[in-house]
């Protein structure tokens, strides 16, 4: 199990589940993929039923949310199929529900079910974009600080521990407010999903560029290195060709819970009324929807897209605990 | 030892003045301020004379010393949307969020603390799996939901408490208190529990993980050894030892607190300052978005340094090498 450490570091908050990441460790990726193979890891998946659900649960969710146009009922971005009358219906098992809407329908007689599937491709997308911007730029601002030293390095981590004493979801609404300012309001319902991803990435990027950096300053004093230097090979050349494969193992863990971190902020941002607009509903944006229908009874609007971002986050989340303790046995 | 305080108040001075230099420029460069105060049918000159007025034309730096001036003084200009000083708005919405962080905080502690001493004592007991799958499950909920469910079960369903807003307050000098009202007391029970509820998990952890620790430790096998009682080794030895690390988290936590009040009181429709902030996005209100970054950030600066300078007079390991607590990854 995570513990968050009490380190004296600057003001570090704890973040529960990837804190302990930020130590410097050396599992690279043809590393990780060798052991991944081998009996261990495979043996601990096996052995372990909560994983298992998880991976099932996860699987189903992501799936079913990408094949969203085949397995969802209806379409519910189709206008034409839309039926006001069919607004507010319950769903199926409730008195008045009706067998077409399984989980009902919600003010725009949309069927529930096709909403959520839709939602959760949005919120995946918009999360899994959120990580990869992360990811670029605190890995390669991460190999920079560690492999360059000096002033660089100085610079890059002390924006990075600035930045780390403010909560995420913070520096992330603040981002978002200062687009707001700064595009025309047109524009800026046009390119609400982008605000987003860069909102989300850039209050991400430091967890990846504390690990990459420790790891780097460890790989570039190994004898490879030197003989690269020796070699006459450009310095950029050897951050990224050499020293940035061995540097990547703890990477994909982080950015496994941060999928599940990326998608709560993205909900949470829509619910706030400052992510994505009614136009291209995620999660976040439908339990916002259905907030306002709380108190007349409609609960279904509100629950069940709630539920499906639970069931998502736990389960990748869950994943990423797994995936932590499996390739670093010392943790365990 | 007095050179780690004046580093590490030196490197506080520098967040604040980076924070600074990004409400300034939320300020001068987001939006034109001109165009915020005066209506459509102003001639040019008068904005111009307006500009002039207000020291809009004076250079970028002159500028910023003049924010950082009035902003140590409380000064940090007009709402846009409300026409008020920013700094009356913050001290009329200062109470709400201060007494829902502090209920929060008393809330994660009187459960967290025993919840955890539970889990470590009793691992294998039943409870100790429930509430180590709860923490499981009151991370992966966003905060937000949590505070739909709670309103969609104890307010809309059972009707037992109120959904939105503090209940009645009482006036003392320029605070209000919702703590000596029923009513009152009452609107703070649900906003505390969905903001607590991740510090709760948090404390449970460490107490736990921390607990487990101290468990092993030679001078807890002592004690045993010389035949204390269960319950003198575990709380009057085990816990004690615990406490250290848990206190600091919770102090760390508390800037997050109100940083995170900004859902809950979205939720909830409670009148604090993070609803306030929340309002000045949605309408682009920059010099209240400005004024409450500023402060939050004086906040969790102040939080850190204290914590931080505790830390060495507490632990004399931490003194060698001076600056090693302010390294961020292992300077």
């Amino acid at each position: 199990m995570t513990r968050p450490r009490a380190r004296p570091t600057t003001g570090e908050p704890v973040v529960p589940a990837s804190s302990d990441l930020a130590a410097p460790r050396r599992t690279g990726v043809t590393g990780a993929l060798v052991r991944a193979l081998d009996s261990d890891v495979f043996y601990s998946f096996r052995r372990s039923p909560v994983t298992l659900v998880a991976a099932l649960v996860a699987v189903l969710l992501i799936g079913a949310s990408l094949a969203a146009p085949l397995v969802a009922p209806t379409d519910p971005f189709a206008l034409e199929t839309l039926d006001l009358m069919a607004a507010f219906t319950p769903p199926m098992w409730a008195e008045g529900g009706e067998s077409v809407f399984p989980l009902g329908t919600d003010d725009q007689g949309r069927d529930l079910l096709s909403a959520i599937l839709y939602g959760m491709r949005i919120s995946l997308a918009v999360g899994a974009a959120s990580v990869v911007f992360a990811m670029l730029l605190g890995v390669g601002l991460g190999l920079l600080a560690g492999y360059a030293g000096g002033w660089v390095d100085a610079l890059i981590m002390r924006v990075a521990d600035v930045q780390l004493s403010f909560p995420a979801i913070l520096i992330a609404l603040l981002v978002d407010g200062v687009a707001r300012g700064l595009l025309p309001r047109d524009l800026h319902h046009d390119m609400a999903i982008y605000v987003i991803i860069f909102a989300i990435g850039v209050s991400g990027w430091v967890q990846y560029a504390r690990t990459v950096r420790g790891s780097t300053m460890v790989e570039k004093n190994r004898e490879y290195v030197m003989a690269a230097i020796i070699m006459g090979l450009h310095p950029g050349l050897i951050a990224l060709r050499h020293v940035l494969p061995n540097v990547m193992g703890p990477v994909l863990v982080i950015a496994t819970i941060h999928l599940a971190v990326a998608v709560i902020t993205e909900a949470t941002l829509s619910f706030l009324g400052v992510g994505l607009p009614p136009t291209e509903p995620s999660l976040g944006t439908l339990i916002r929807i259905g907030n306002d229908f709380l108190f007349s009874g409609e609960w279904w609007i509100t629950v069940f897209p709630g539920l499906a971002l639970v069931l998502l986050v736990l389960s990748v989340n869950l994943l990423g605990d797994w995936l932590r303790d499996a390739l670093n046995p010392k943790l365990r | 030892m007095a050179t780690f305080i004046v580093r590490r108040l030196l490197q506080s001075v520098l967040v604040m003045v980076v924070v600074a230099l990004v409400g300034f420029a939320l300020f001068a460069y987001v939006g034109d301020p001109i165009n915020n105060m005066v209506g459509q049918d102003t001639s040019f000159e008068d904005r111009e004379r307006l500009r002039e007025d207000l020291g809009l034309n004076d250079p970028a730096p002159v500028q910023f010393l003049r924010f950082v001036g009035n902003a140590v003084q409380g000064d940090f200009g007009l709402s846009y949307r409300h026409g008020r000083p920013v700094a009356d708005l913050l001290v009329e919405r200062a109470p709400a969020t201060l007494e829902l962080s502090f209920a929060a905080g008393v809330f994660a502690l009187l459960v967290g603390v025993p919840m955890g001493i539970h889990t470590a004592l009793w691992r294998q007991s039943w409870l100790a799996k429930a509430f180590l799958t709860i923490s499981l499950i009151g991370i992966s909920l966003p905060t937000f939901l949590i505070g739909i469910l709670l309103i969609l079960v104890f307010a809309v369903w059972l009707g037992w408490m109120p959904s939105f807003g503090r209940g009645e307050v009482v006036q003392i000098g320029w605070w209000s208190t919702g703590f000596l009202t029923a009513s009152g007391l009452k609107a703070m029970v649900l906003p505390a529990i969905t903001l607590g509820l991740f510090q709760m998990t948090l404390i449970m952890r460490l107490v736990r993980a921390e607990m487990l620790e101290v468990l092993r430790t030679d001078y807890i096998k002592f004690a045993r050894a010389r035949g204390l009682s269960a319950r003198a080794v575990n709380f009057g030895h085990a816990l004690k030892n615990t406490l250290v690390p848990v206190i600091t988290i919770t102090g760390l936590q508390l800037g997050s607190v109100i940083a995170f009040a900004i859902i809950t009181e979205t939720v909830f429709q409670w009148p604090g300052m993070g609803l306030l902030f929340m309002q000045a996005i949605e309408f682009v209100d920059i010099p209240v978005m400005a004024a409450y970054l500023v402060l939050v950030a004086a906040l969790f600066v102040m939080i850190n340094l204290v914590v931080d300078i505790l830390y060495v007079i507490v632990d004399p390991r931490l003194r060698i090498g001076g600056g090693a607590v302010g390294g961020g990854g292992g300077r």
